[in-house]
C-alpha cells in the first residue's frame, strides 16, 4: 500500500498547467488590432470577395502598416455584421434595405455610410454545348420562378445535343447572397424562387457546376466565366433587343442585370478606414477591379 | 494488521481537490446539455407565439422560404426528410462495412496488418468534414456522374458516400474494441467444442458484444446526423423532397449553416433557424433514447 503514496502536487500539477495554458490561450482568441499595426476587417459579398482579397493584398504592399482581412459569406452577412458593429466595412452587391440601416443606427447609433466602387453586369450561364443564345426576362423567371412553367428545356423551344433528360437543372444562389437578391429583384419581381434549386455558396460555384453539368442555367457576376460556359444575352421582352453582358452595355445600362458594387462603414469613415476606402476608388483601385472583371466607376477617366 | 500510511495535510487537501474536480466534471456532463438546450431553445421561443409562423406549418410543409418579399414560409420537411435520408443511406453503407472490418481486424488479420490496418483507419476519422466535402464536391461527384449518366454529381447518394466514409472510421475502432472486450475463454470454449472461426464470430462474439457494436454503430449515426460542413457541399443543397438517390437535397445543419451568419439577430427567421436547432436536438435525443432501450432489451434478454 506504500507505493501509492505520492506527492499530491504530482497529479494536480498537469491542472493546473492545462488550466493556465486555456487562460493564457483565451485572450488570443479575441479581435486583433490591439497592436501596434492596425488591421480592418471587411465582411459580405461573395460577387466581390475576389476583388476585395486582391485588393487587401495590393493594399499590403503599398501601405504595410494596415492589414485588411477579408472574408465573404454574402452581402447580408455582411451588412448583419456592421449593424453589431463587428466589422469595419461590409461589402454588398445590393443596396442596404432601410430596415438595415434603421437596425445599424439602433445598435451602434451611427449612420452606414454607403460608397459606390464599381459596377457588375448579373450574368446568367449556361453549358457552352447549350444552342440558346439569348433569353428574356420573363422566360428567365418562368425558369426560375415558384410558378414558372419552364421544367425542361423544350419548355424553351431548346434542345441540348447528347442529353436524354432534358429538366433544367436551376442553380442559384444561397439566401444571404447579394446577387440571389438582386436577381429575385429584378428578374423574379415579388415572386419567390422554385424550390429545389442547386443554391450554391459562392459565385464560383455557380460557374464551377454550370460548366460540368449540360442541361444547367444559373446566374453569377460576370467576371466569373470561364471557357465551359456561355453567357446568355438578355432581352427586357419579348420582341426587344437582347444585349450580352459587357463593359459597354453595363455602363449603358442598356443590359437589363446591371447593377452596382458598393461599400458600407458606419459613420463617416476615419483614418485606416478612410485611407483604405480612398485607395479603393483611386486609379490603383479600380485598375485591380477592372482587372477581376467588373467595371470600374468612373470607366477610362482618371478614377475618383 | 497493516499500518494506515500516514498522509500530510498537503496530500490529503489534494486529494480532497481531485475529487471535487472529477465530481464537478460528471455533473457538467449534465449542466452543459440542460444549458445548451435552454439557451438554444430561450432564442428560439418567441416566435412560437408570433403570427407569421405555426407550428404544424414548421413540421409538415416541405416550403422553405424564409427571405420571401411577399410570402414568409417556414417548412422544414423538406430539410427534415433530407437529413434523415442522407443518414439512412450513410449508415446502410456504413454498417456492413464498418462491422466488417471491425471483425476482420479483431479476429482474422495478423497482428502486424493489424497495427498498420488501426493506424490508417484512425487517421481516416481524423480527417477533416471540410476535406470531405471536398472530396464529394470534386472526386465523388465526378465519379458519380460518370458511372450513372445523371446531370449533376452532388446529391443524396454522394452525401451518404461521404458521411459513410467518415462513419466507418468511428464503427470500426468502437467496434473492434467491443469484440477485443469478449474474453478470450469464449472463442477458447467455441474453438474447443469444434466450431469454425466464422461460426465463433456469429454465434459466440457477436452476441456477447452486442452492446458495445450497437453503441459503435449509433455514434457512427450520430455523427451522420450532425455533420454538416461534408453534406453542405456534397448534397447539392436543394430544399425537396428526394425521389430517388440521385436527387439534390438539403440537410437541417446544412440549411443552419447557410442561412444563420445573415439572418438578422432577433428576426423570426434568426429564431426559426434556431428552433431548427431544437428539432435536430430532438431527433439526436429520440436516436439516443431508443438505442438507450435497445441495449437495456438486449441486456435483459
Amino acid at each position: 500500500m506504500n507505493s501509492l503514496r505520492r506527492s499530491p502536487m504530482m497529479s494536480v500539477l498537469p491542472i493546473v498547467l492545462t488550466l493556465g495554458a486555456v487562460a493564457l490561450l483565451l485572450p488570443a482568441c479575441g479581435r486583433s488590432g490591439g497592436g501596434s499595426s492596425t488591421t480592418i476587417q471587411v465582411r459580405g459579398s461573395d460577387t466581390m470577395v475576389n476583388v476585395a482579397q486582391a485588393w487587401a493584398e495590393e493594399y499590403a504592399k503599398a501601405q504595410p502598416a494596415v492589414g485588411v482581412e477579408v472574408s465573404g459569406g454574402g452581402s447580408g452577412v455582411g451588412i448583419a455584421a456592421l449593424e453589431r458593429g463587428t466589422i469595419d466595412i461590409a461589402n454588398a452587391s445590393r443596396n442596404m434595405k432601410s430596415e438595415e440601416v434603421e437596425q445599424a443606427r439602433k445598435n451602434t447609433g451611427l449612420e452606414p455610410r454607403e460608397f459606390i466602387v464599381g459596377y457588375d453586369a448579373l450574368a446568367v450561364f449556361v453549358h457552352i454545348d447549350n444552342p440558346l443564345s439569348e433569353i428574356t426576362i420573363e422566360q428567365l423567371a418562368d425558369v426560375f420562378a415558384e410558378d414558372g412553367k419552364a421544367v425542361r428545356w423544350s419548355d424553351l423551344g431548346v434542345s441540348i445535343p447528347g442529353v436524354s433528360d432534358d429538366t433544367i437543372v436551376r442553380i442559384s444562389r444561397q439566401s444571404s447572397s447579394g446577387t440571389y437578391e438582386f436577381f429575385r429583384e429584378h428578374v423574379l419581381g415579388t415572386k419567390d424562387f422554385k424550390l429545389g434549386s442547386r443554391d450554391m455558396n459562392g459565385s464560383k460555384e455557380v460557374v464551377e457546376l454550370v460548366g460540368n453539368t449540360r442541361t444547367a442555367i444559373g446566374y453569377s457576376g460576370m467576371g466569373y466565366a470561364t471557357g465551359a460556359v456561355k453567357m446568355l444575352k438578355i432581352a427586357r421582352a419579348a420582341g426587344e433587343p437582347a444585349f450580352e453582358p459587357s463593359v459597354a452595355n453595363t455602363i449603358s445600362k442598356a443590359y437589363p442585370l446591371a447593377r452596382s458594387l458598393q461599400v458600407y462603414t458606419l459613420g463617416e469613415p476615419q483614418g485606416a478606414v478612410k485611407g483604405y476606402i480612398d485607395w479603393i476608388l483611386s486609379n490603383a483601385g479600380q485598375r485591380i477591379l477592372e482587372e477581376n472583371g467588373y467595371v470600374p466607376v468612373n470607366p477610362g477617366g482618371s478614377g475618383a | 494488521m497493516e499500518r494506515r500510511p500516514t498522509r500530510s495535510t498537503l496530500a490529503l487537501l489534494g486529494e480532497r481537490v481531485i475529487e471535487t474536480l472529477i465530481k464537478v466534471s460528471g455533473v457538467s456532463a449534465v449542466i452543459f446539455v440542460v444549458a445548451i438546450f435552454f439557451f438554444i431553445f430561450r432564442e428560439a421561443a418567441p416566435v412560437l407565439w408570433s403570427d407569421d409562423f405555426h407550428i404544424l406549418e414548421f413540421l409538415f410543409s416541405t416550403e422553405w422560404y424564409p427571405t420571401s418579399v411577399s410570402n414568409v414560409r417556414y417548412g422544414t420537411l423538406a430539410l427534415t426528410v433530407g437529413t434523415l435520408s442522407v443518414t439512412a443511406v450513410a449508415i446502410l453503407l456504413a454498417i456492413p462495412f464498418g462491422l466488417g472490418a471491425a471483425i476482420f481486424v479483431s479476429e482474422f488479420c495478423s497482428p502486424k496488418l493489424k497495427e498498420t490496418l488501426k493506424i490508417v483507419i484512425e487517421l481516416l476519422a481524423a480527417i477533416p468534414s471540410v476535406v470531405w466535402g471536398f472530396v464529394g464536391l470534386t472526386v465523388m461527384s465526378k465519379v458519380i456522374v460518370t458511372l450513372t449518366g445523371t446531370a449533376v454529381g452532388v446529391n443524396l447518394l454522394n452525401g451518404g458516400v461521404i458521411l459513410a466514409l467518415m462513419s466507418v472510421p468511428i464503427i470500426v475502432s468502437i467496434g473492434e474494441d467491443a469484440l477485443r472486450a469478449v474474453p478470450d475463454s469464449y472463442r477458447e470454449a467455441a474453438v474447443a467444442l469444434g466450431a469454425t472461426r466464422w461460426q465463433t464470430v456469429y454465434r459466440v462474439l457477436l452476441p456477447a458484444a452486442k452492446n458495445g457494436l450497437l453503441a459503435a454503430v449509433l455514434l457512427g449515426v450520430g455523427r451522420a446526423v450532425g455533420e454538416t460542413m461534408a453534406v453542405l457541399m456534397a448534397t447539392g443543397h436543394a430544399v425537396q423532397i428526394p425521389h430517388g438517390l440521385l436527387d439534390s437535397v438539403r440537410t437541417l445543419t446544412a440549411n443552419v449553416a447557410a442561412e444563420l451568419g445573415e439572418a438578422p439577430a432577433g428576426s423570426s427567421h434568426y429564431r426559426v433557424l434556431f428552433l431548427t436547432g431544437v428539432l435536430l436536438f430532438w431527433i439526436t435525443m429520440v436516436v439516443n433514447l431508443a438505442a438507450d432501450f435497445a441495449v437495456r432489451g438486449i441486456r435483459r434478454k
